[in-house]
């Protein structure tokens, strides 16, 4: 009966956060450097008359918006597996630098193929990046028994510092990339378009999909290895199948909009905050709440510099560090 | 008879170390684009050179050379002090915000004010480090200072230091971006003397400054509680070290860029060679420094040609899966 009760609250928490979430994207839609009204919606998709007030509309907002909420939630859910499967609390595709793989693997794309290098094949690169910089910190983890939470961090902070020392090596030596380079090395969800999205899409609903699927394993799993294994639990198949639904969210979410970092650090932690540590809810949640926090990020960064925005990679990264300071000091051990 | 021992060994050592300087340095003075030979190059160093490779020797190859030499003295020295102070082998000032929190500060810098003086980049770039670990030092606090907390608290620092300096760097104007981004790799490519003016006397000061409190560095080894009990004052002593380092690392960040991963190599090098007393620890890992910087910005001039590879891809290249070796052959941080 209580139980019941408690997941009616949980379900009902849901429905006020999809309600929250169209509420933000219709802000991000409508306000920034041009306002709209919601008519101005309305009529740029059904009477579409090539004015610039509806190109932007739909070439500019709606693409950016759309971004930054898929982008927030694949991030957001990719964080929280990552910190079960590593027992890490600060384990996210930032802080073990997957987005540095992504970067590097585009400029050194760009590199070899020059100015033939399309849109597609850069985010492709991303993906390869984001896949191979996952798979060398995710089986160095794995050597000497077990994981070690810090000993994770570290490395993934040292594939990081690696991949951009080397990136910016590149780029020195082949001055041509720099402005593309620097599209990618800044995360942000302006300037993209929706064939960005089309073509990730895909990859992003698939990691999504196992990522639900997998949420019942996920919570035994969450109660150690010995007891996952005596409670029927086939810990390979369950590991592989949620590394490749992280590897598929994050390299899909850096192919669409860059390096964003702490997304997927912070919002895990406030969803367990919210509904406790059961992953069949706590995985929508963190879609949720992903999505609604990176487009009001993007939101507020219009707002912060009058002349110009500021990348909501910045805003994000800037906003991380006081929550990646609380998670180090709540940790007993050291 | 022992010490004795010790003493030869470590003089020898010494010794040893210094000729690769010497030799290293000789042999980067003569290879490049334009090869030089040895005997011209003793000539111009004497001032007897009437050759037109005089001017080469001189102006360019020179005092990239003694920057070269100074930068990873003054790195090494500041990780070596680093890693004693927080009693991690694996703690640099990489890790520890301290070279990010200097690169925003040059980026911005170099971004608003126009015609500046490169005299005030070191003095910035401490500034800006200075900042940096005190954010750090601060936030790391609770009933004294664990350098699991300062280490991931570094982390953290370093990626919004980065995103800023990023950001900083697409908000300039272009022709600037090229310049900033060529600083941040972390290359000694076109140094010529007025940088050595501005470098040379924070080295001069700093690194014989930290021998000087080499004793406090080995007491602190011991533990906190002995420290304590042999009448060391922790805290303060603690924090003139920390002081010591940033104001190494941000001097050779202020002239060269970031540079990584020499603090975290050259101290453990050092260690290897000499033990566990910082008197020898603190020199040796100074002369490893300036080695590793040599070879690194020798293989960028040459590899490549006629390119010029910034060292600091070198040193990442070469440092990164050290600090992997480091990380996973310990059982435990």
């Amino acid at each position: 009966m209580n139980g019941s009760f408690l997941s009616k609250r949980k379900l009902a928490g849901l429905v006020v956060g999809a309600i929250l979430l169209l509420i933000s994207m219709l802000c991000s839609v409508l306000y920034g450097l041009h306002q709209f009204s919601l008519k101005d919606l309305w009529l740029a998709y059904s009477q579409f008359n090539g004015s610039n007030e509806h190109l932007i509309l739909t070439k500019v907002r709606v693409p950016r918006t759309l971004i930054a909420a898929l982008v927030g939630a694949s991030l957001a859910v990719a964080g929280a597996i990552m910190q079960v499967l590593t027992r890490n609390p600060l384990a996210s595709p930032s802080v073990f630098g997957v987005n540095a793989g992504a970067v590097l693997f585009i400029v050194i794309g760009l590199l070899v193929f020059g100015s033939s290098l399309t849109m597609s094949g850069m985010v492709w690169l991303a993906f390869a990046g984001a896949v191979a910089t996952s798979v060398v910190v995710y089986t160095l983890g794995l050597q000497g028994g077990g994981f070690e939470p810090v000993k994770l961090t570290l490395a993934g902070a040292c594939m990081a510092a690696f991949g951009s020392s080397i990136t910016s090596g590149i780029i020195l030596i082949n001055k041509q990339s720099l402005e593309s380079a620097l599209f990618w090395m800044i995360g942000s969800v302006e300037g993209r378009n929706l064939e960005h999205l089309l073509m990730v899409l895909p990859y992003m609903a698939i990691g999504m999909t196992i990522s639900l699927l997998l949420s019942g394993s996920l919570n035994i799993m969450a109660i150690g290895d010995d007891s996952a294994k005596s409670l029927g639990q086939r810990l390979t198949l369950v590991r592989v199948l949620s590394a490749t639904a992280i590897v598929l969210l994050a390299g899909s979410s850096v192919a669409a909009a860059g390096p964003i970092a702490f997304i997927g650090l912070i919002v895990p932690h406030l969803c367990r905050y919210i509904v406790g540590h059961d992953f069949r809810w706590l995985l929508p949640y963190t879609a949720l709440v992903g999505a609604i926090l990176l487009v009001t990020a993007d939101l507020a960064s219009r707002f912060i510099l009058e002349s110009r925005e500021v990348p909501v990679g910045v805003a994000t990264a800037i906003i991380g560090v006081p929550f990646l300071i609380h998670v180090a000091r709540r940790k007993q051990h050291a | 008879m022992l010490k004795a021992r010790i003493a030869k060994h470590s003089f020898l050592l010494f010794l040893g170390l210094t000729c690769l300087v010497a030799a290293l340095s000789l042999l980067s003075l003569s290879v490049g684009g334009v090869s030089v030979p040895l005997k011209e190059v003793l000539a111009s160093l004497t001032g007897r050179n009437a050759e037109a490779s005089n001017l080469i020797i001189m102006q360019f190859r020179l005092p990239r050379i003694v920057a070269a030499i100074l930068i990873g003295a003054a790195l090494a020295v500041a990780g070596a002090l680093l890693q004693g102070v927080i009693r991690n082998p694996l703690a640099s000032p990489d890790l520890l915000g301290v070279t990010g929190g200097a690169s925003v500060a040059v980026v911005a810098f170099m971004t608003f004010v126009t015609g500046y003086s490169i005299h005030w980049v070191p003095f910035i770039a401490i500034g800006g480090a200075l900042v940096a670990t005190t954010i750090n030092y601060v936030f790391a606090w609770k009933k004294g200072v664990s350098p699991f907390r300062l280490v991931l608290i570094g982390i953290g620092i370093s990626t919004a230091m980065g995103a800023l300096t990023t950001f900083l760097l697409i908000s300039g104007p272009a022709y600037l971006a090229a310049q900033v981004l060529n600083w941040m790799t972390g290359s000694i490519y076109g140094t010529n003397w007025s940088y050595i003016e501005v470098l040379w006397p924070w080295v001069a000061v700093f690194i014989p400054l930290s021998l000087l409190l080499a004793k406090e560095l080995n007491v602190q080894s011991l533990g906190e509680d002995i420290a304590r009990g042999l009448g060391s004052r922790l805290q303060l002593s603690r924090m003139i070290l920390l002081f010591y380092s940033v104001a190494l690392a941000g001097a050779a960040v202020g002239v060269a860029g970031t540079i990584s991963f020499i603090g975290l190599m050259a101290p453990h090098i050092a260690r290897m060679l000499v033990g566990n007393s910082y008197k020898l620890i603190i020199p040796v890992s100074a002369l490893i420094g300036a080695i590793i910087l040599l070879l690194a910005d020798l293989a960028g001039r040459m590899l490549f040609q006629p390119l010029d590879v910034p060292a600091g891809v070198f040193t990442a290249g070469i440092g990164a899966p050290f600090f992997m070796y480091l990380l996973f052959k310990r059982k435990k941080i």
